[in-house]
């Protein structure tokens, strides 16, 4: 084990996966804003984005640039570390988590044995950079949006960790790849499907999304959190909440809709690579996000809590014993 | 039942399920904006835009000096000034309009008694500087030049209703 085959290569190897995995979680990242704006318009019977290149598809490459060329405004009272450091922690936490995701059989970057607890971490750490953000910027809006988001992901967070226990009891296994193993024989969104449900709203929470945009409410914050951010930092949020999005997409996939495994597996279905499947689940995921989005107004902020804590909580809780019960009563436990 | 029927209802998320329809649905109807500096919307003969004075068909310039619009002008955005001509007629040497003050209002057409000074078709004459906007006789009369086809297509249109 000299320095090349101990240490040179495999950093070399890890470092080029890397790049292989957040080169296209970016371009994603960018036609995720572009699919929003396109399928948005196509429900509020607009057009979209259709005049930078064809149908519009250089748009996000242009808002990118636009972005970059502007100036950074640091306010005078801001805490000019955290406010800078802020969007970075949210994009860095946002791409970080993408570690452990399988795409496909054995393609994982980090085969960890507790996959699914690590990105419950690192997606319960992302309210920092909000919070953060919220609180560095020295602004009552700013200030607002983010204990908006620390009560909210807090809440959320809570559901969606039942959510994941149940996933347990019927997988075995904290491992991803394991949980979608697990789904051979049918995908846990069947016989899971009020959890299903419950894990897709915490995401809509968890990720700041609409109906649960209260962070960021436009029209009492004028902006939330990110108000007095512009340029790059501002560029870094909104990053960073798009690929948080494609994340909870790929967790729901994962946990509920069997990851990269096909829907039925018989010949001309499973001869699609599984990596293909996994992404088309997860578009699937993302435009049910944007749909949603078209669809229902924002939530009161009492009507988020109370769906949290007094909806979701209790019912989860219920769910998971539930399901506990079958498991040991039948002797089905993995 | 009642109770029941609700009960179910919120449960299996009803209302949301129909209002998700009803958004997917609209997903595949016809847009309804246009792309608008390639594609415009039909305009009403009736539609009040950039003024233009008009000239009579032997070339003669309609405007008989009356300063009616001078005096109904709601915004004062009309400045005339006027003295007969060498040959006795009765012309204006200035007729300025403020585009900056004018609130298309129209009054201005509805008392022209020769319909000299009218609103065309025109809307998309902005500038880069506030000076440009300050139309004077030289300018209505070259925007009457311009548009005379459009405008006498739209006053004759709209005459039966007068």
């Amino acid at each position: 084990m000299g320095f090349w085959s101990g240490f040179a290569i495999p950093t070399v190897v890890i470092v080029l996966q890397i790049v292989a995995i957040i080169l296209p979680l970016l371009v994603a990242v960018a036609y995720l804003t572009y699919a929003e704006r396109k399928v948005l318009a196509a429900m509020q019977l607009r057009q979209g984005p259709n005049v930078v290149g064809p149908f519009g598809l250089l748009q996000p490459l242009a808002d990118g640039i636009k972005l970059l060329g502007k100036e950074t405004i640091i306010p005078s009272g801001a805490n000019r570390v955290l406010f800078v450091a802020a969007p970075m922690l949210t994009f860095l936490l946002a791409l970080v988590a993408w570690a452990v995701i399988p795409f496909q059989a054995g393609w994982v970057l980090a085969d960890i044995n507790v996959g699914i607890l690590y990105l419950f971490a690192i997606s319960s750490l992302g309210v920092y950079g909000i919070i953060i953000a919220g609180w560095a910027s020295n602004s009552k809006y700013a200030f607002l949006g983010g204990l908006r988001s620390a009560a909210q992901m807090v809440s959320y967070e809570v559901s969606i960790g039942l959510v994941i226990i149940t996933v347990l009891l019927c997988a075995g296994s904290l491992n991803l790849s394991k949980i979608v193993e697990a789904q051979r024989t049918i995908w846990f969104a069947i016989p899971l499907f009020p959890m299903f449900v419950v894990f897709f709203v915490s995401a809509l929470a968890e990720t700041n999304r609409a109906p649960f945009d209260l962070p960021e409410g436009e029209s009492e914050l004028s902006g939330g959190f990110n108000v007095e951010y512009s340029s790059m930092t501002f560029a870094l949020f909104f990053l960073g909440e798009y690929a948080n999005m494609i994340l909870m997409s790929a967790m729901t996939v994962i946990l509920f809709l069997g990851g990269w495994l096909p829907p039925l597996d018989i010949p001309p279905l499973n001869w699609i690579p599984g990596v293909v499947w996994f992404a088309l689940k997860i578009a699937m995921v993302l435009f049910v996000f944007i749909w949603v989005r078209a669809t229902v107004p924002r939530y009161r902020y009492d009507q988020l809590m109370r769906l949290g804590w007094k909806v979701f909580l209790p019912f989860s809780l219920l769910y998971v014993v539930a399901t506990a019960g079958v498991l040991v009563a039948f002797d089905w436990l993995p | 039942m009642a109770f029941l029927d609700r009960t179910a209802r919120s449960f299996f998320l009803a209302e949301l399920v129909s209002g998700m329809g009803l958004t997917f649905s609209y997903m595949f109807k016809p847009r309804a904006t246009i792309n608008y500096p390639h594609e415009k919307t039909p305009l009403s003969p009736r539609f009040r835009g950039e003024h233009a004075l008009r000239r009579y068909p032997n070339g003669e310039e309609r405007c008989i000096a009356c300063k009616l619009c001078e005096a109904v002008c709601p915004a004062l955005a009309i400045t005339i000034e006027a003295e007969p001509r060498e040959d006795g007629s009765r012309r204006t040497t200035r007729y300025d309009i403020d585009m900056t003050k004018c609130i298309y209002c129209g009054l201005c057409q509805e008392a022209c008694p020769v319909d000299a000074i009218v609103e065309g078709p025109n809307f998309e004459f902005t500038t880069e500087t506030r000076e440009e906007l300050f139309y004077n006789k030289e300018k209505l009369l070259a925007n009457g030049d311009r548009w005379e086809p459009l405008l006498a297509a739209n006053l004759a249109a709209d005459a039966p209703y007068r």
